[in-house]
């Protein structure tokens, strides 16, 4: 009993790991039907800030800046050449994820680093271990975060109008250009802050990003595009998922498990959990 | 005021203007009208740069913008209402408005302006936009075109599959518009609105213009036969 109900906190985490990494991708693949593989280098980077720096909290908003950094650069210098061209950002931004990572094995060697947990994270309450707890806490604070922005700030209500309709949001005076860079920079910089948030629970290598984005596309795509409701619940299922079927199975069989999962769910819900519904889209 | 010169443009590989050239004066009303297909909205598309130009040039106040974002555009003083009453479905009647009032860096006070034009919106400012009837949605998209202060306005098909008492409000509406001075490049497809509305005509084929003039030198008949299948 014990063990099953201890995979709820690993489960949890996992999927607000999964969430922070997904909330960019949807609203990039949303907003400008970008595929972008290189976000799990962003991950990837974020883990490493939170190494080279040594200090949880200082790391969060350093990584944030680096990865949303990188994320701008990659957008203008590449992507936005190819918005609406989803197989060749996916084949594009493949390369570069190819590229950072073999920057970051000549930066820190192949061999996986360790990030020392602070010593106020160890230890827990329960079932529910504090360095767990604070992964979940990130996550809601980064959804908070994105909903004020979304809903409560004039980019933010931008954001949502150039999703809905970029066309209308170009005629109605809105400079779509800045508000992709911007949706880039946010969506990459909360990929950094998963990164950091990864560092609590294993390991960092340069492939560190590669094991969580295929998962976090499939968040994308069961939660819907660019929605936020959707990538929320689809994050925890997923996550939860994922934890209980490695604990039942093994972690290769877990994959397939997933995968199943989410194809069959896709077969009865091809849109994802929620869509965008209007009488001008119907 | 705005002056298309030699406008060509298309979809990828497949051009679809060939060449379009026409003038709109100030506090002018230019109709263009043509059969479905012939590019019509893809020529507005390409006024108000959504589509890029392939050639040829269009000016607005003297000025060469074809090389201008759309935004940029706007905050020249061209509006677009493209066609099919389109809106943000999401946000409210007011959030709309809202969105359009500030991304064009106009005061709050050119929404009333624009309800005093569509006084049917007040009462739904607070509905979701996309729970409206497409009449409504046409008369929020033109609100919204408002609110920006144009100097042009340029509409696509606003009566197109509209119920019957809201065309006569959105010709009304046109119509006070026009007479306040602003000018208004129109494409209708109903020939009695666009004969009671018009000072001038521009008649598409086949992606080119194959007839233009003032509303007293074309009469009824003649647009009749240009435009008949
Ligand atoms: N997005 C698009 N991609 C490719 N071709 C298009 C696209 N939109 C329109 N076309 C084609 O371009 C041509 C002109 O279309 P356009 O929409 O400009 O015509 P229209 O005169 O506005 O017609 P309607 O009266 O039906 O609104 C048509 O042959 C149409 O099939
Ligand atoms: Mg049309």
């Amino acid at each position: 009993m014990p063990a099953f109900l201890n995979q709820l906190p690993i489960g949890l985490s996992i999927g607000a790991v999964l969430l922070l990494i997904a909330l960019g991708l949807t609203f990039t693949f949303g907003q400008m039907g970008v595929i972008n593989m290189a976000h799990g280098e962003f991950i990837m980077a974020g883990a490493y800030t939170a190494f080279l720096l040594g200090d949880l909290l200082a790391a969060l908003p350093v990584a944030f800046l680096v990865a949303g950094v990188m994320g701008l650069v990659l957008e203008r210098a590449a992507i936005r050449h190819f918005y609406r061209r989803p197989l060749d950002t996916l084949l594009l931004t493949w390369g570069v994820s190819l590229v950072l990572q073999q920057l970051a094995r000549d930066l820190f060697g192949a061999p996986n680093v360790q990030v020392p947990a602070p010593s106020w994270l160890a230890g827990g309450v329960g079932i529910l271990p504090y360095n767990r707890l604070f992964i979940m806490g990130l996550a809601v604070a980064g959804v908070v975060a994105v909903w004020v922005y979304l809903t409560r700030t004039k980019l933010g209500r931008r954001t949502q109008a150039v999703v809905q309709n970029r066309q209308l949001a170009a005629t109605s005076g809105i400079d779509t250009g800045r508000v992709d860079m911007l949706t880039f920079f946010i969506g990459s910089g909360l990929a950094g802050v998963a990164g950091v948030a990864l560092t609590l629970i294993g390991p960092v290598g340069p492939a560190l990003g590669t094991y969580y984005i295929v998962d976090a596309f499939l968040v994308v795509v069961a939660g819907g595009l660019g929605q936020l409701r959707g990538a929320v619940l689809a994050a925890i299922a997923l996550g939860l998922l994922n934890s209980y079927a490695e604990f039942w199975s093994d972690a290769s069989l877990a994959k397939v498990i997933v995968f199943a999962v989410v194809i069959a769910f896709l077969q009865v819900r091809p849109q994802g959990l929620f869509v965008l519904r209007s009488r001008v889209l119907t | 005021m705005l002056s298309v010169t030699g406008l060509e443009s298309g979809y990828g590989r497949a051009r679809v203007l060939f060449g379009v050239s026409l003038e709109v004066e100030p506090g002018q009303l230019v109709c263009v009208m043509g059969r479905n297909g012939v590019g019509k909205t893809t020529l507005l598309n390409t006024v108000i740069g959504v589509l890029p130009a392939t050639a040829g040039t269009v000016t607005f106040d003297g000025r060469d913008i074809t090389r201008l974002k759309p935004h940029e555009r706007v905050r020249l003083g061209m509006a677009y209402v493209p066609q099919g009453h389109q809106c943000f479905p999401t946000l409210s009647v007011l959030g709309n408005l809202l969105i359009t009032v500030e991304a064009a860096k106009q005061p709050r006070a050119a929404i009333d302006a624009a309800l005093e034009v569509f006084p049917a919106l007040r009462p739904l400012l607070k509905r979701s936009a996309g729970h409206l009837s497409g009449g409504q949605q046409q008369q929020l998209a033109m609100a919204r075109a408002l609110v920006t202060k144009p100097r042009l306005l340029i509409l696509d098909e606003p009566t197109e599959g509209i119920q019957p008492s809201i065309v006569l409000e959105i010709e009304a509406a046109i119509q006070r518009l026009h007479a306040a001075g602003l000018a208004v490049l129109l494409v209708e497809q109903y020939l009695d609105i666009a004969l009671r509305l018009a000072d001038r005509f521009v008649i598409l084929d086949g992606g080119q213009v194959v007839r233009t003039g003032a509303a007293e030198e074309l009469h009824g008949e003649e647009v009749r036969r240009l435009l008949a299948v």
